[in-house]
């Protein structure tokens, strides 16, 4: 089913819960009906937090002074060694948006180590160039995450201060880049709390029909991470309930149905415990926002992208999702090499 | 009571005594999907090997199917004929058989098999000693070639993968079931055991099924009846389906004058 805007600012903003819940009620139906009861599960890993962007939101942003920290290829190793003994297959590899601080060379050699340890692996970086794309997909790497935050251009070019990041077109037409590079998953989102929830879910939802009309073999994920508290302090622009959070994702589900929705530790462990049964189909578990946050950094010391809200392990994960009858996904990929 | 016997299914000089083939996606538990494979006694078990974890970080999935049944490792996630044939390999190489189904899928939106890619991947397949059985969509000229390149089965969609829309691809089928000589498997798309019966009727020589079975509230349960639903329906359909119409219209507007 396809909602306009109109529909979705009128499911938005009606107050009936009787609405939540039918919307919930479909979500969950056609989501059992694709994906059954099978959750997959994925660790991030921050491997640098230097970024020469200036977003208004973020904890990373090169106005807040933060000690920088980037990984060696010794340290990468060993934080991907403390993930993958908790049995994670799929890694989220992060940084901050510094195109000299963490260079294709500098990327390309984590995804070669983190094709020893993982069966799958996503970048969520800086917008690249179609050929730098491929450098990394034929490195080992099947997957990229990248969202446009803001589809509004004027608020866009008011949080997006600095650096590279300024440039919306050229995010905008990185899914299109990543896909010609040969990647096999593509994860849009947009970040809930920094413009008008209605129409970013609209622009979200008309960007990823171009890009299954465009590139159909490609497999897309959506993500809605809500803007959190840093270390306590609040840098949201307006606050996006639970109820409209709920519903963002049933929408999401509704209009598609057999993507992946992504959520991460940024949500509390009830709303997670929820979302899964309405549309959620892929979860964090045991996250470390930190760079080192694994087995590096001492954790008095952490500089975190977001508090996390939901602290459980790996195996406190594995354990939820059976007592809640769904099968944990751990493995859903045998990698075979990028040509 | 009359029983049919030696009706088995033979695919690539095996015989089988059930025409029901289970898929192993979206169970709840994997508890869940060995309950529901002996309930159905199914012979035949299609696993993706994406889904295979050789590292053991998790249960096993392999763990969980009887070692009497025929392991039949799927190409899930294959793009096109080349990576179908890497995950081939890799599926030979992690001890998994040489039975492979092929599923070379570009479209995530639909899951609608590629054809082209898919008689491709067969060829070099076969050439290599696998035993293939290819999903298709069902198509006579795509089916003749797949036949040509050595194909053990074809399994033409109902209708789209996950989709519980029933034998949408009926009329097309019916065609494959006319000219085809190898064994024809419907697979994807039959979302209640009186679907599977009907492609039974027609004359199919089994049925995949996996998501109706998966997401059911009880799947042992349904299992057993798209079992039982696929045994009545091959019994139909050695019998026979009797006429519609047995009697003749009382009034014969177009001929009646003939007999005046």
């Amino acid at each position: 089913m396809h909602f306009d805007l109109a529909n979705i600012q009128d499911i938005l903003s009606n107050q009936d819960p009787r609405l939540t819940e039918r919307l919930a009620q479909e979500a969950a139906r056609i989501t059992r009906q694709y994906f059954g009861r099978a959750i997959s599960l994925y660790a991030p890993l921050y491997i640098s937090n230097y970024c020469s962007c200036f977003c208004t939101y973020c904890g990373f942003n090169n106005h807040n002074h933060i000690p920088r920290l980037k990984l060696t290829a010794d340290q990468i190793e060993q934080e991907m060694q403390k993930i993958a003994q908790s049995g994670i297959e799929n890694i989220l590899i992060l940084t901050g948006e510094s195109y000299q601080m963490t260079p294709l060379s500098y990327l390309k050699e984590t995804v070669l180590i983190s094709k020893k340890y993982f069966s799958s692996t996503a970048l969520e970086i800086h917008p690249l160039e179609e050929e730098e794309y491929r450098e990394l997909y034929l490195a080992g790497a099947d997957s990229v995450t990248l969202y446009q935050e803001t589809y509004n251009r004027s608020r866009y070019a008011e949080v997006h201060l600095a650096g590279k990041k300024k440039d919306y077109d050229f995010r905008y037409q990185a899914p299109e880049r990543i896909a010609r590079a040969g990647f096999r998953q593509i994860s849009l989102g947009i970040l809930l709390g920094i413009s008008d929830l209605a129409e970013d879910l609209f622009a979200l939802f008309s960007h990823l029909r171009h890009m299954e009309q465009t590139f159909p073999g490609v497999e897309y994920s959506l993500s809605f991470p809500r803007l959190r508290q840093i270390k306590g302090k609040d840098l949201s622009l307006s606050r996006i309930d639970d109820i409209s959070f709920i519903k963002t994702i049933c929408l999401a589900r509704i209009s598609f149905p057999r993507i992946g929705i992504n959520l991460s530790t940024r949500e509390s462990p009830t709303l997670r415990d929820h979302a899964i049964e309405l549309g959620v189909t892929r979860i964090s578990a045991g996250s470390n926002t930190s760079v080192g946050g694994y087995s590096t950094a001492d954790p008095e010391r952490q500089n975190p992208q977001f508090d996390i809200a939901d602290s459980r392990s790996v195996p406190e994960m594995l354990r939820m999702l059976k007592d809640r009858r769904f099968d944990p996904v751990l493995t859903d990929w045998r990698r075979i090499d990028n040509t | 009571m009359m029983t049919v016997q030696n009706d088995n299914l033979i695919i690539a000089g095996k015989t089988f005594t059930s025409r029901f083939l289970l898929g192993t996606g979206k169970f709840s538990s994997k508890t869940a999907l060995a309950e529901s494979i002996a309930a159905s006694n199914s012979e035949i078990v299609t696993v993706a090997l994406r889904r295979i974890d050789i590292d053991r970080h998790e249960e096993n999935i392999i763990q969980y199917i009887p070692k009497n049944v025929t392991l039949l490792v799927n190409t899930s996630g294959a793009r096109n004929a080349k990576e179908a044939l890497r995950i081939a390999h890799l599926a030979r190489e992690s001890g998994c058989g040489n039975w492979i189904k092929v599923e070379v899928i570009n479209d995530s939106k639909y899951l609608l098999p590629d054809n082209a890619e898919t008689v491709k991947a067969t060829e070099l397949l076969v050439k290599e000693g696998f035993i293939v059985l290819p999903y298709m969509s069902p198509d006579l000229y795509i089916a003749r070639e797949l036949v040509a390149a050595g194909a053990a089965t074809i399994m033409p969609l109902g209708s789209p993968i996950g989709s519980n829309k029933g034998l949408k691809t009926k009329e097309l089928i019916q065609i494959l079931i006319n000219e085809i000589d190898i064994p024809i498997i419907v697979d994807a798309g039959l979302g209640a055991p009186s679907q599977a019966a009907e492609a039974m009727e027609m004359g199919a020589d089994a049925v995949l099924v996996n998501t109706a079975v998966a997401t059911a509230g009880k799947p042992q349960l349904i299992a057993q009846a798209f079992a039982e639903a696929v045994k009545a329906g091959r019994l139909a359909y050695l019998s026979g389906l009797p006429l519609e119409k047995i009697s003749a219209e009382a009034s014969s507007p177009l001929t009646g004058f003939l007999y005046e």
